[in-house]
């Protein structure tokens, strides 16, 4: 796959203005361009116009103790078909993001900064009822514990049946062929009979299945699966990123992938966009991103997970930990733990920069673009 | 690099009575329910080395570890360390020295610190039960040696759980393990709660305790790259038994059992070689009706007869040089209908 | 030394997350003053009370049924009217509120004591002591607590014929505490249940600690954040209960009125129009509970991480 740069990737000079103290609110994004002419995407993905575009997200919790910035500036686009993994460690703002994107984040928090635009349009403050639509019709979703998204006290049919008539105009006969038919899809044996069957009565590996086919009952052009088999067993996480896979190419789906299993990332996604501290420190074609990590904390990361086919005496060990969001450091909020930190690092943030394939938020990669 | 026995589980098992309550039982005429979750399983650890044990959710391994540190009554079998009996420690019996020696670190970083005690007397704790050391002063020195030792800091010992990050939490615990001075830690999932760059910090600082100390593990974990990267030898368990015990380097490139296969093909190709996941069909059987025979040939390809009759027994590989140790339970290997070396060549391709 | 010890404990706790819920919630707040007006002017009666309600030497019969002092025929010495024997209401109601509080506290202890014990022993040993000390839970909580009491008041009536007027407060407290131990021993057993299985507990095993010490040092403090709530809302139900049995006539003697006695004996001049011998201690029983209520409530939700922000 080649990354398909836009020819002004950075479409907006309001982060180049901001001043050399790195201050954190940065100013409000220039008003974009008409809609209706084709116009250079921020976060550029690698198959033309993006299907989702998150510009200069930021997201944040009023607390007792001052405002929280758990997602900052962050810029990512995704394109019909393409899978975008989404890794970090716990509390890089992973889940808010997605949670964001299908407007589901939980008051305190709320979107403080930047746009979400599915297929041109504004999807981030929607009105409820809107959201709600948007939900479930043009964006399914997955998350880590099937168990949370299933209801107990119904049958997995008539929680299908359910769902795809609210989005979809069907006979209830109509809709129970197709929940049928999904359950086929998703590799339940068995469908027609399984599907008078409670959740309780499916396995992990099942249910989350079940999920997947729920997810997908309105075809919905994006799927955003927080941690999809995070819950699972080896064995069962193949099937369901087979499955995952499938669908993608199959319906051309567009999938955001938020796992912190990078091995996950390697199989599944097109593209990875690496998190740390509520912002995207690296983001390219997945290969790239795995063979030659750009940004400092990357490195650190692939370098410390362990393999099957390599006998290392230690693990690559990236000291300390992720900042607590009450102290994100200033300059580039890794720099109290990278090894090649210098001047520049302390003071000012880095933005992405074009590093070759990928880019990263790093200051060794300033000069490259 | 490792001694003598230090460690023997001879065909032990652990049965787990779920049967509904007694009142149901008799008034909805409902059977009683055992559970096999752990079934004739006999390994033995050398002193200073490091078993690995894998296998998927709900097949034993924490039973197992439970077992040995005595958290759990055998059913049967016997567990002895350095010649003394494991099994009357859960009866609340058996030397106290014992009690020190053997320590176990747990999977759940969050669960596994009580949360309204500062960080110094969860530390000491083992210490003062065990009464190692006695007048507060020498324990306080203690405790800020152990906190200095996992790479925390002296001064951390007056905060409270909740203010460390997981891997910090896993550090506070297996300084608490290192409190009794133990010869051997159980280590149950010590890294499944973290983050990979956490878990590579913890898996150093484990390596690193165990030179110094000389240390033996047993090395509890579903993921196999972490268990490839600690262990020397591994035990692969299947629904409540092992199905084989092999040094690290026979377990990785030359699998026998069907299962070791299929857990080693499920692993994630990190390094993009194009390869995609085999997806196996079927998920573990429900143990409290575990299948018959080998309890692996409903999802096993090469399952015949004999496999759905007969349970097959732990045994050498035939035509198996390899050390005396590598044990394999798979009626296939023992007829010879499995190829042997199907892994060689994508390792040599890595390294 | 110590003093900067004690303000720095000061000004950390004023900073906890407690202190600052309740600094943010007004209700909380209100709740707190008049349920500390409540104790401090029922403790201190003796001192705070215009009149000793209870001192012979000082009731004059011709002061008997007075009205409030601001309506017709009141008087300044006596705010709120006299009942029939020419006692002052408002220094029968602070004197009454200090028995009825006396018995709601101590009554909680009581279950609580009894309860969290029992709660702890089912969950933490679990087996047939579980199962015992849970079936007798159950047949307990299928009497009603008002039966409870009636029934423990009247089988120490039966055996203490004559002590039984000065032991009214410890029958009292007795017979409430036992009805109300159910609800913590459930809590508690739930609790300890999950407790017992999460790792710190299983540890602390392995060192070989006694297991009443894991019981005391370790369970207890991580389960008694629920107690402490229900035992605030127990309050309230103690003193209603208390004042339902003295107002039944089975509860503390007449000349040791509780709230409830006043409420029943000035019942009788309900018809008769002398209202507010019965209407202020009633006012002053709804709002003694209501804020023992409220800050039940406010407990509650603060402490249920859930709902912190
Ligand atoms: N209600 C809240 N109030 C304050 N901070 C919050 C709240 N919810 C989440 N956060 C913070 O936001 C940050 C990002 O959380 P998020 O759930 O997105 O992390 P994540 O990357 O999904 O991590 P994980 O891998 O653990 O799921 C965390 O540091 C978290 O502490
Ligand atoms: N105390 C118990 N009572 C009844 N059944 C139990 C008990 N502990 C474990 N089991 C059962 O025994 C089997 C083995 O459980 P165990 O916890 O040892 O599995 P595990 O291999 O550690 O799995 P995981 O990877 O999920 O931790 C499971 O089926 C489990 O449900
Ligand atoms: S014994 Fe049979 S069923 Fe079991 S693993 Fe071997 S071949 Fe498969
Ligand atoms: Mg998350
Ligand atoms: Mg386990």
């Amino acid at each position: 796959m080649t990354d398909v740069r836009p020819a002004h990737p950075n479409a907006l000079p309001a982060r180049g203005a901001r001043g050399p103290s790195g201050g954190l609110r940065p100013a409000h994004p220039n008003p974009l361009p008409a809609r209706g002419e084709r116009e250079p995407s921020v976060g550029e993905t690698g198959h033309g116009r993006p299907l989702l575009d998150v510009r200069h997200l930021r997201i944040e919790f009023p607390t007792r103790r001052g405002v929280l910035t758990a997602v900052d500036d962050v810029t990512f686009a995704i394109a019909p078909g393409e899978v975008l993994g989404v890794v970090g460690e716990s509390g890089a703002g992973k889940s808010l993001t997605g949670a964001a994107i299908i407007g589901l984040l939980e008051p305190p928090g709320h979107i403080a900064g930047g746009e979400i635009l599915l297929d041109g349009a504004r999807i981030d403050h929607l009105p409820h009822d809107e959201m709600r639509r948007v939900r479930g019709r043009r964006i399914g979703a997955i998350f880590q514990d099937p168990l949370a998204s299933l209801d107990p006290l119904y049958s997995i049919g008539s929680q299908l049946i359910e769902t795809i008539r609210t989005h979809l105009p069907m006979s209830e006969a109509a809709a129970r062929t197709r929940a049928v038919e999904l359950l086929q899809e998703v590799g339940i044996p068995a469908a027609a009979r399984r599907i008078d069957h409670y959740p309780h009565q499916f396995s992990g590996g099942m249910r989350q299945r079940v999920v997947i086919a729920l997810a997908l009952a309105a075809n919905p052009r994006l799927i955003i699966a927080d941690e999809p088999t995070t819950a699972l067993d080896v064995s069962i996480q193949a099937q369901i990123i087979t499955l995952l896979r499938r669908l993608c190419r199959e319906y051309g789906t567009a999938v955001m992938l938020i796992t912190h299993d990078m091995g996950v990332i390697a199989e599944t996604a097109d593209r990875v966009a690496v998190m740390y501290a509520g912002r995207i420190v690296e983001i390219g074609p997945v290969a790239d991103v795995i063979r030659a990590p750009k940004h400092p904390y990357t490195i650190g990361l692939m370098g410390s997970i362990p393999s099957v086919t390599a006998d290392r005496e230690r693990l690559v060990q990236i000291e300390g930990s992720m900042p607590r969001l009450t102290a994100i450091p200033s300059g580039c909020p890794f720099h109290p733990r990278c090894n090649r930190v210098f001047d520049r690092c302390l003071h000012e943030r880095p933005e992405l920069f074009d590093a070759r394939t990928s880019r990263a938020a790093c200051w060794l990669h300033a000069g490259e673009s | 690099m490792s001694g003598p026995t230090l460690l023997q589980v001879s065909r032990v098992t652990k049965v787990f009575d779920v049967s509904p309550p007694w009142s149901a039982r008799v008034l909805a005429r409902q059977p009683r329910l055992l559970l096999h979750a752990v079934d004739d399983v006999s390994f033995a650890i050398r002193r200073g080395e490091t078993l690995g044990l894998v296998g998927e959710s709900g097949c034993g391994k924490s039973t197992v570890a439970r077992l040995i540190v005595g958290l759990y009554r055998l059913s049967s079998g016997t567990i002895t360390y350095d010649g003394l009996d494991v099994g009357a420690l859960a009866k609340g019996r058996g030397p106290r020295s014992l009690r020190r020696k053997l320590q176990m670190i747990f999977q759940d970083p969050y669960a596994s610190l009580n949360p309204r005690w500062r960080v110094a007397d969860i530390v000491a704790e083992p210490i003062r039960a065990q009464r190692l050391l006695r007048g507060n002063r020498s324990i306080r020195a203690r405790v800020d040696a152990l906190l200095t030792q996992v790479g925390l800091a002296a001064a951390d010992g007056q905060k409270y759980p909740h203010q460390f990050s997981g891997g910090q939490r896993q550090r506070i615990s297996i300084a608490r393990a290192l409190a009794s001075e133990p010869e051997f830690l159980v280590c149950d999932e010590p890294t499944s709660a973290l983050d990979v760059s956490v878990q590579a910090q913890v898996l150093n600082l484990m390596r690193d305790l165990q030179r110094q100390l000389g240390l033996t593990y047993l090395f509890i974990s579903h993921n196999l790259a972490v268990v490839h990267h600690v262990a020397d030898r591994v035990g692969v368990m299947y629904l409540g038994r092992i199905v084989e015990l092999a040094g690290k380097a026979t377990l990785f490139t030359r699998p026998r059992h069907p299962y070791t296969r299929m857990l080693l093909d499920a692993i994630p190709d990190l390094a993009m070689t194009g390869k995609s996941r085999v997806p196996v069909a079927g998920e573990v059987p429900n143990p409290l009706s575990p299948p018959s025979g080998c309890t692996f040939h409903p999802r096993c390809p090469y399952a015949n007869d004999r496999c759905r009759t007969e349970v097959p027994a732990l045994k050498r590989a035939p035509g198996d040089e390899g050390a005396a140790d590598d044990i394999v339970a798979c009626h296939a290997v023992e007829e010879s209908r499995l190829d042997v070396t199907p892994r060689v060549v994508r390792m040599a391709e890595e390294t | 030394m110590s003093a900067n010890r004690v303000a720095v404990a000061l000004r950390q706790s004023w900073d906890s997350d407690l202190a600052y819920s309740f600094r943010h919630s007004p209700y909380a707040m209100a709740a707190a003053v008049v349920f500390l007006l409540c104790v401090g002017s029922s403790t201190f009666a003796p001192w705070v009370a215009p009149h000793n309600p209870f001192d012979l030497g000082q009731l004059d019969l011709s002061n008997s049924l007075k009205p409030p002092m601001w309506l017709q025929g009141g008087e300044p010495a006596f705010p709120l009217g006299t009942d029939d024997q020419g006692r002052d209401i408002l220094s029968t109601i602070l004197f009454g509120a200090r028995i009825s509080l006396a018995v709601g506290i101590c009554s909680v202890l009581f279950s609580m004591v009894l309860g969290v014990g029992l709660g702890l022993l089912a969950g933490y040993v679990g087996g047939k002591t579980d199962a015992f000390i849970m079936r007798v839970a159950d047949v307990q909580l299928s009497f009603p607590a008002i039966l409870i009491a009636l029934l423990i008041d009247g089988v120490a009536r039966a055996l203490l014929p004559r002590a039984h007027e000065s032991l009214a407060f410890y029958v009292l407290v007795l017979s409430i505490g036992v009805s109300g131990w159910v609800q913590y021993a459930r809590t508690v057993r739930g609790s300890t249940l999950v407790e017992k299985n999460k790792e710190y507990v299983q540890a602390a095993r392995l060192f070989g600690i006694h297991p009443l010490a894991i019981m005391a040092r370790h369970v207890l403090p991580n389960v008694l954040g629920p107690v402490l709530v229900i035992g605030t809302i127990h309050i309230a139900t103690a003193i209603i209960t208390e004042a339902t049995l003295s107002f039944l006539g089975v509860g503390v003697p007449p000349t040791q009125p509780s709230l409830g006695t006043l409420i029943r004996i000035g019942n009788d001049f309900l018809f008769s129009g002398e209202w507010w011998v019965t209407l202020f201690p009633g006012i002053a029983l709804v709002v003694m509970v209501l804020a023992i209520n409220l800050l039940g409530d406010w407990l509650r939700d603060a402490l249920n991480p859930r709902l912190r922000t």
